[in-house]
């Protein structure tokens, strides 16, 4: 009981020191950065010397990376966030607005992207049909030599929701690998011995091959939460989407440092969480396996 | 805020029946029937305030265009001013004071009454020198203070420490602000009010019901109950969108689409001839810039710039970039700057062949297929651009193009926009950078900080401590010549002498002054695009929109 | 499926050997401008048509490929190698070693590289040539693009090191370095071809979207991310289905792959 606890106690503190290492070293990298301490509004011919440099000062306050991280921890401790310099506003204030459409854009876009994949990935295992897995293979190569931007325009063309375009953009990254990962084990002798016994297919998915598989696709859908996070960037911006995409991108753009950590921040954690909750599963299902 | 969905069912249906008849050539013409409606277009970006004192982006400068009210207005079709809030005006002999003549029975959206004493807070404000504003500083002429004299609720003066050039246009920019009302800047004396806000999706103006204007039949204005101002960055989407009727106008549209659009739907684009925009090539001219010796002897070279300048094809630049909506540029004016631009300029001549003589007059050879300077350097530059924007990236590309003929080689580079202003302004690590220049308004005094060499916007040779060039110091002198001036004709002699200099020495290279292109559904009424921004909806007071 | 093999086979060698031959094929250079034909549709003259500025889209894909179908597949190579090193040793080892290797890579899944990016290329000078740009952007691309995979392997290396057979091999004696080359790594094999598959066509657009921080392939120089990129302006591009040839011949190179990658599986099945 001891162990649990401590083993659980050591990943909460692995987890906490890796979300502010990865604060640190997103505002190390955007500070490095060339641009970090301009501003586009230096350009506006009607302002004087005086108020450009005013503008050139106010970003010169940032500069010192460690010092803006640790006031920026020791406020953030008490629940303020900082000030978008892009935008004015209280960050907190921002992603209170904006997470909601974001988690659900990318929670719909994931949930439907699995959908697919592990249906079209199971059908290609039962079938093998080599023809079916051609065409698969062109669909889903077709999706992924598609810029983002494309899919993302076309969600805006024919008027469907942005979930699916992100759906679309995540689909081929998960369905080669759920495709190569079922295929193998389906060829493994004891599946093909248990079909030639007459076992029924349902029977062989859930007691030979989801036990085997599961650890790996836990994995594969920890990751695609990243690479769907990655999507709603474009998505989000190009169909006027509100979301906390949009607003990394803007806070890129702008090097608006106090939103880009949080953000990081924010991403690190969710990355995380949903990476270390699959290794967990996982590794439960490898103990039974074992 | 709070968003209230205007509904005019019953006005819609009225004008789509009336909407055939209604010719659109003139504001004026019919209007009569065609009242109401949402009028809705896109914000490029976020809006970064609502204060119009703060305005320093375009989506704010429109918002504080459709808001705010001011004491004088240019009008952008005949770059006429006109008298708005204040009746009428006077500049004192010295160009340092100015007096209004206010109208009366004026209230602010939320029914505060404007006096003068909103005017006199609201040029304090401006003028305070912690806010930074771009429209203050455009007025700080000399060190003092300005002084605002209320003389009664109707009428005031206001004395500048220096005499300010243009001053009455000036004011074109200061939308007022109510020193009294508990709404602060959200109370305005436009047309339109802020009535919600979605960061990063829309913005929603409705009409501001205690507007003071009427039209000519005694109607109030505006017409429009409301506008809808979607936040989109993306030109693709906006387009998308305007072709299925989800938007009413492109306040500026790239040629691109204009000819796209005009195949299927001529009657909705509009080329309003050439624009006061333009686009310049400039090579980095500053003495302590971290590149090699040689290519600055070539950079700071007049000869050098003028052979650049000649082997550049600026009919193509406009015929293939602009798809012949635009204009190869002349000087640092577009001529749709009707009293400013110097008529004498000549247009710029093509001749690569001029170009090589000249070159080899300076000692530059042509060996192999490359030029090389008189101690056998290679003649090579890099060329950077703002990445995203295509026109400059295809422009970038024709260059390269024309001048790999007299044998220089370009490198093209596309930055980021922080990356390129911290070459431009903080590193000067760079060769040569093709940007545009916008201008708002009409008068050069616009243009001080760029021409000035002391002015950090003087951007091919920042902040230099006395002018280190003799057509610099010259430029200096007739540029506070016109701006110490309330003489037209005195004024507008020193700026045709520092258009001819500019035109002479190249520090700019002029490439091709835009069109002003834009779309106008059908549906709205009233429109007459113009070259002044805001192109489409200058005249948003009389606009109407039928059938949505 | 001997045909499919045939095909792909078929299918690689001819866009590779037309694009060595691309001086030969094309009617002219990637560059050369034909300014009185920009935009033009597909003719005896110009069989894709022109692009924008008036240059010979064939030209442009042929050319685009010698870039695009060397490099692409060469930084795939290069983060599927470091993502069976990273994910498949730290799976292997288990324990600490995993913690921290998945820790790294979650941080790496994270982080906003858009922005190193950016500084590498402020770290490099303005007029290098195009090729070392572009080798240094798919270089980047292959050092970050490793993370998916590397989880992924991971857990499938766990579950082999927790195998039977595994332990029946360790029991029996069977080295260390043995047991991870002749065991694991095998097992490893769908993952890392589903990781050498995906990365091809990402990297290609990823060099492309890299043109924007001025990264990559620089004009008047083609690629096929550059050449894709065109179908990004979609309200032009749907009356104008040439476009989409650089995409159809993508698509084709992809699955040719993908078909000699999935037999060569079933050979070692």
């Amino acid at each position: 009981m001891r162990s649990l606890r401590w083993k659980i106690a050591a990943r909460a503190l692995t987890l906490l020191a890796t979300v502010l290492l990865g604060g640190l070293l997103s505002a190390t990298l955007v500070r490095l950065a060339p641009g970090f301490d301009t501003d586009e509004r230096v350009l506006d011919p009607h302002l004087n010397a005086a108020s450009v440099q005013a503008l050139q000062n106010a970003r010169h306050r940032n500069d010192n990376i460690f010092y803006f991280y640790c006031s920026y921890l020791d406020r953030a401790a008490h629940g303020d966030l900082g000030t978008s310099v892009s935008l004015g506003q209280p960050v907190r204030v921002l992603l209170r607005e904006r997470l909601p459409l974001t988690v659900r854009l990318v929670g719909i876009g994931l949930g439907l992207s699995w959908i697919f994949t592990s249906m079209l990935a199971l059908v290609a295992a039962w079938l093998r049909l080599s023809i079916y897995d051609t065409i698969t293979t062109i669909v889903s190569g077709g999706l992924l030599c598609l810029p983002a931007a494309v899919l993302a325009l076309l969600s805006v063309l024919w008027n469907v929701p942005g979930s699916i375009a992100i759906a679309l953009i995540v689909f081929p990254h998960t369905y080669r690998y759920a495709f190569n990962l079922l295929m193998k084990i389906y060829s493994r002798p004891h599946i093909l011995a248990a079909r030639a016994r007459g076992l029924s297919e349902a029977r062989i998915l859930l007691c030979h091959v989801v036990p085997v598989v599961i650890p790996q696709m836990l994995a594969l859908a920890g990751v695609s939460v990243s690479i769907a996070i990655g999507a709603a960037i474009p998505v989000e911006a190009l169909c006027g989407l509100p979301g906390v995409g949009a607003l990394a991108w803007q806070a890129a753009l702008a090097r608006d440092l106090p939103l880009l950590v949080n953000v990081t921040i924010l991403v690190t954690l969710v990355t995380l969480l949903v990476n270390s909750s699959a290794d967990v599963i996982g590794s439960m299902f490898r103990g039974q396996e074992a | 805020m709070k968003i209230r969905n205007c509904n005019s069912g019953e006005i819609a249906a009225l004008q789509s029946a009336v909407a055939v008849t209604v010719i659109s050539l003139g504001m004026m013409v019919g209007l009569a029937a065609a009242q109401g409606g949402q009028l809705r277009f896109c914000l490029h970006n976020e809006p970064k305030t609502f204060n119009p004192l703060q305005v320093d982006d375009d989506a704010a400068a429109a918002i504080r265009y459709l808001t705010g009210g001011v004491l004088i207005r240019l009008n952008r079709q005949t770059q006429q001013l006109e008298p708005e809030l204040a009746e009428s005006w006077k500049i004192s002999k010295d160009g340092r004071e100015i007096s209004f003549k206010l109208r009366s029975g004026i209230v602010f959206s939320d029914g505060t009454p404007f006096t003068a004493e909103d005017v006199a807070y609201t040029m304090q404000e401006l003028m305070d020198p912690a806010l930074h504003s771009p429209t203050g500083d455009s007025f700080r002429s000399g060190t003092g203070k300005v002084e605002a004299r209320v003389i009664s609720p109707t009428q005031i003066s206001i004395r500048f420490p220096a005499e300010v050039a243009g001053l009455d246009r000036m004011f074109d920019q200061v939308s007022i602000l109510s020193q009294n009302s508990p709404k602060k800047e959200m109370a305005v004396l436009g047309p339109f009010m802020v009535a919600d806000y979605k960061p990063g999706a829309s913005v929603l103006l409705q009409r501001n019901p205690n507007y003071w204007k009427k039209d000519e039949q005694g109607r109030r204005l505006p017409y429009l109950d409301s506008i809808l101002l979607n936040i989109q960055p993306d030109r693709d989407v906006e387009m998308l969108q305007f072709k299925r009727g989800e938007l009413d106008l492109i306040n500026t549209l790239d040629s691109e689409y204009f000819d796209k659009l005009a195949a299927t739907s001529p009657q909705v684009v509009h080329d309003a001839g050439p624009s006061l925009d333009s686009e310049q090539l400039w090579f980095n001219e500053v003495s302590r810039a971290p590149i090699a010796a040689y290519k600055k002897d070539w950079f700071r070279s007049a000869e050098f710039r003028r052979a650049i300048s000649e082997a550049i094809n600026r009919e193509d630049l406009s015929r293939i970039v602009y798809r012949g909506h635009a204009q190869p540029a002349m000087g640092p004016f577009s001529p749709a700057n009707k009293f400013w631009f110097n008529a004498t300029l000549k247009p710029p001549v093509y001749s690569p062949d001029e170009a090589l003589k000249a070159l080899a007059a300076e000692g530059f050879r042509l060996e192999n297929g490359a030029l090389k300077d008189k101690s056998g350097n290679i003649v090579e530059f890099s060329i950077i651009t703002n990445a995203g924007n295509k026109a400059r990236e295809r422009m970038a590309v024709l260059i390269q193009d024309d001048l790999q003929k007299i044998g220089i080689h370009v490198n093209v580079v596309t930055l980021d926009f922080p990356s390129l202003i911290e070459r431009m302004t903080q590193s000067f690590d760079y060769d040569a950078v093709i940007l545009g220049l916008t201008n708002v308004d009409l008068d050069p005094n616009e243009e001080m900080n760029v021409w000035l060499s002391s002015s950090g916007n003087h951007q091919w040779n920042p902040q230099q401590k006395t002018p280190e060039t003799v057509w610099e110091a010259e430029i200096d002198r007739l540029m506070r010549v016109q701006a110490s001036s309330n003489d037209p004709k005195k004024r507008k002699a020193a700026f045709d002498r520092v258009q001819e200099i500019v035109v002479e020495e190249q520090p700019f290279i002029f490439l091709i002054n835009k069109n002003a292109l834009s779309a106008v559904s059908v549906r709205v009424h009233g429109a007459a695009p113009v070259i002044l921004s805001p192109q489409t909806f200058w005249n948003a007071e009389r606009l109407a929109v039928s059938g949505n | 499926m001997r045909l499919g093999r045939i095909l792909s086979l078929a299918v690689l060698a001819l866009v590779l050997g037309a694009s060595i031959a691309a001086n030969w094929l094309a009617p002219a250079g990637y560059a050369k401008q034909y300014r009185e034909a920009t935009d033009a549709p597909p003719s005896a003259a110009h069989w894709l048509g022109t692009d924008e500025l008036g240059r010979d889209r064939f030209a442009r894909v042929l050319y685009g490929t010698r870039i695009s179908l060397l490099l692409a597949p060469a930084a795939a190579l290069l983060s599927t190698l470091l993502a069976a090193l990273i994910g498949g040793l730290a799976g292997y080892l288990g324990g600490v070693w995993s913690r921290i290797a998945m820790a790294v890579t979650d941080l790496f899944l994270s982080l906003p590289w858009l922005f190193l990016l950016i500084t590498v290329r402020a770290l490099m000078p303005l007029d290098v040539s195009p090729f070392v740009s572009v080798l240094v952007t798919f270089l980047l691309l292959g050092l970050l693009g490793w993370t998916t995979a590397a989880r992924v392997l991971c857990a499938s290396a766990a579950s082999v090191r927790n195998s039977d057979y595994v332990r029946q091999a360790r029991a029996a004696g069977t080295s260390g370095q043995r047991l991870f080359w002749v065991h694991v790594v095998p097992n490893l094999k769908p993952v890392l071809h589903a990781q050498f598959w995906i990365s091809i066509p990402v990297f290609i657009l990823s060099e492309a979207n890299l043109g924007i921080l001025g990264l990559g392939v620089a004009e008047p120089m083609p690629s096929w991310g550059s050449l894709l990129k065109e179908l990004e302006s979609l309200v032009s591009v749907g009356a104008e289905p040439w476009k989409f040839v650089p995409l159809v011949l993508l698509v084709l190179v992809v699955t040719s792959f993908q078909v000699l990658l999935s037999r060569q599986e079933d050979a070692a099945a």
